[in-house]
C-alpha cells in the first residue's frame, strides 16, 4: 500500500503532497483505474504558473483525453520527464514514480479534502 | 432501458473487469488493462465475449441477393464473405459478415446497434413471410484470436481446423459444446470465432480460459477489441462510416459486386461516375498526440476533413487513425494537421492496414 500520510485530495481526482517548499501533484488510484491505460501526457512547461484548482494538463488513456487540473497553485520546477516514455507509471503506481509535476511557491487551497473525505466522496461518486 | 446482458456476464464480473454500456449491451471494456489484453492477442491468445453481436437467418438466396452488396451465387456453402448492406442512396446501413450455410440458407452477423434495424430493413424487401428470422438472441459468440488460438481450439475439437480456410467455418463441437467454427475475427490475427446456443456459453468460455492457460490466454475486452481492429484497418460502423457514407468513401470497393443487382448500387454507380468528395485513409501522429473521433482534418489552415478513429498503436509504437479527406489529399506520405484541442499536430497519410500478421512459418 502506498504512504499517503501527508496528501491532500481535490474532488477531481488529483492528489497533492507539500514536503518543503515544494507541493508534487499526481492522480488518484481511483482516476487512474477510472481512465484505464495512460498512453500520453501534455503537461506544462517550468516556469509556468498555475492557479489552484486551474488547469494543469491533459491525460490522454486509451479511452479519453481528460483535463488535470492544479489542486494547488504554484510555480511549475519540473514535470515528471520518465512519463514521456513510461506513461504507464500512472497506472502502476499513481502516488509514486507516477508522479506528474512539483510546484514551488505554492497557494494553498482550503477546498482540498484529507484521505478520509476523499474516499467518502469516491464512495458516494460510484453509486 | 436497461442494458441486456450477454449468457457471459457473471463470468466477467467474477473476472473483475470494468463493465461498460455499448449498444445496448453490457460489455467487458477490459479486464486488466487493455494494452496488457492488446498485446496477449498480438502475442499468445485473448479470448472475447461477442455475444452482443447479432444474427439474420434468411432462407431466401433472392433476397440476400437483394440486400447486401456482393454476388453470393458465388458464395460455397461453408464460405463467408465480408460485405455491406446499403440503403437507396448507397449509404452504408451495416458491415456484415455472410455465412452461406450447408442447408443453403444464409446467416448475417451484423452488429450489435444495428441488429433490430437491420432485421426491420430485410424484412421489408421480403417477399412472403418467414424468409427472415433475427436469432441473435439464441446465440452466444466466443472469440479466440491470436497466433496460439488454432493450436488451443484444436486440442478441444475432433475436426480438423487446418481444412477450415480463412474465411470459412465448419459445425463441430469445441470441449463439448455443439459450434460453429468460423474462422473469422475483428484484430488482424489469425483465430476462431465460434458460435453457440447460450446455455453452453459458459462451458465453452471456461474451457477455453482453462486449456489456454499454458498459451498465456487472457481474456480482452471492447478496449482492445478497438485498438486491435484499428491497427488491422478494419472500420468500425457508427465511427468510420454510416448511413450517410457510401462504400467507395469508405475504401470497401471491394465489397462490391456492381454487375449484380442490389439495393443502393444504382446510387453507388452514380457517385463514382461524379467523383468521390471524400476518401478515408489511414494516418500516423508524427509528434506524440493522439487524434480522436471527430477532430478536425487540417490543411494550410483550413479545415479539409474528419477523424474517424484514432489511438495509440500498441503494436507499432506510434499513435494512428483514420478520416476523411478528400481524394487530392489521399496519396500515402501527403502531410495534414489534425486539431488537437486547438493545436495543430502533424500528421501522415500511409496505407491501410497499419499492421499486417506476420506470414504463419
Amino acid at each position: 500500500m502506498a504512504d499517503l500520510s501527508g496528501m491532500r485530495f481535490a474532488e477531481t481526482h488529483e492528489w497533492v503532497k507539500q514536503e518543503g517548499e515544494t507541493a508534487t501533484v499526481g492522480i488518484t488510484e481511483y482516476a487512474q483505474s477510472q481512465l484505464g491505460d495512460v498512453i500520453y501526457l501534455e503537461l506544462p512547461a517550468v516556469g509556468q504558473q498555475l492557479d489552484a484548482g486551474g488547469r494543469l494538463g491533459v491525460i490522454e488513456s486509451v479511452k479519453a483525453a481528460s483535463d488535470l487540473y492544479s489542486p494547488v497553485g504554484g510555480e511549475v520546477t519540473e514535470a515528471n520527464a520518465e512519463l514521456k516514455d513510461h506513461p504507464e507509471y500512472v497506472n502502476q503506481d499513481p502516488y509514486g514514480k507516477g508522479w506528474i509535476i512539483k510546484l514551488r511557491a505554492v497557494k494553498d487551497n482550503p477546498k482540498l479534502l484529507d484521505q478520509k473525505a476523499y474516499d467518502a466522496f469516491v464512495e458516494g461518486q460510484s453509486h | 432501458m436497461t442494458a441486456a446482458r450477454t449468457p457471459l456476464y457473471e463470468e466477467h464480473v467474477r473476472l473483475g473487469a470494468q463493465m461498460t454500456n455499448f449498444s445496448g449491451w453490457v460489455m467487458p471494456l477490459q479486464y486488466s488493462s487493455i494494452r496488457e489484453e492488446h498485446r496477449a492477442v498480438r502475442e499468445a491468445v485473448g479470448l472475447f465475449d461477442l455475444s452482443h453481436m447479432g444474427e439474420l437467418r434468411i432462407t431466401d438466396e433472392n433476397l440476400v441477393q437483394r440486400v447486401v452488396s456482393r454476388d453470393m451465387t458465388r458464395l460455397r456453402p461453408g464460405r463467408i464473405q465480408y460485405a455491406v448492406l446499403c440503403n437507396n442512396a448507397g449509404g452504408i446501413i451495416d458491415d456484415v459478415l455472410v455465412y452461406a450455410m450447408p442447408d443453403g440458407g444464409y446467416l448475417l452477423v451484423v452488429n450489435a446497434g444495428n441488429q433490430d434495424g437491420d432485421f426491420d430493413w430485410v424484412r421489408g424487401h421480403a417477399q412472403g413471410a418467414g424468409t427472415v428470422s433475427n436469432v441473435g438472441g439464441d446465440w452466444a459468440l466466443v472469440g479466440v484470436q491470436g497466433p496460439r488460438a488454432v493450436g488451443l481450439v484444436q486440442r478441444l475439437t475432433r475436426a480438423e481446423l487446418g481444412d477450415v480456410k480463412y474465411y470459412a467455418f465448419v459445425e463441430g463441437t469445441v470441449a463439448n459444446v455443439p459450434c460453429v467454427i468460423s474462422r473469422t475475427g475483428y484484430t488482424g490475427e489469425d483465430g476462431f470465432e465460434l458460435f453457440c446456443g447460450n446455455a453452453d456459453a459458459v462451458r465453452l468460455w471456461r474451457a477455453l480460459l482453462e486449456e489456454g492457460q499454458s498459451d498465456g490466454i487472457r481474456p480482452a475486452g471492447l478496449g482492445a477489441r478497438d485498438t486491435l481492429r484499428l491497427e488491422a484497418g478494419m472500420r468500425l460502423y457508427g465511427n468510420d462510416m454510416d448511413a450517410d457514407t457510401n462504400p467507395l468513401e469508405a475504401g470497401l470497393e471491394w465489397t462490391l459486386n456492381l454487375d449484380k443487382d442490389f439495393i443502393g448500387r444504382d446510387a453507388i454507380i452514380r457517385a463514382r461516375q461524379q467523383g468521390l468528395a471524400r476518401q478515408l485513409v489511414g494516418f500516423k501522429m508524427v509528434d506524440r498526440s493522439i487524434a480522436r473521433h471527430g477532430y478536425r482534418v487540417v490543411k494550410d489552415g483550413e479545415g479539409v476533413g474528419t477523424v474517424t478513429s484514432g489511438n495509440v498503436s500498441f503494436t507499432l509504437g506510434y499513435n494512428i487513425g483514420m478520416a476523411y479527406v478528400p481524394p487530392a489529399m489521399a496519396q500515402p506520405g501527403t502531410r495534414l494537421g489534425v486539431d488537437v484541442r486547438g493545436t495543430v499536430a502533424a500528421a501522415e497519410v500511409v496505407p491501410l492496414p497499419f499492421y499486417k500478421r506476420p506470414h504463419p512459418k
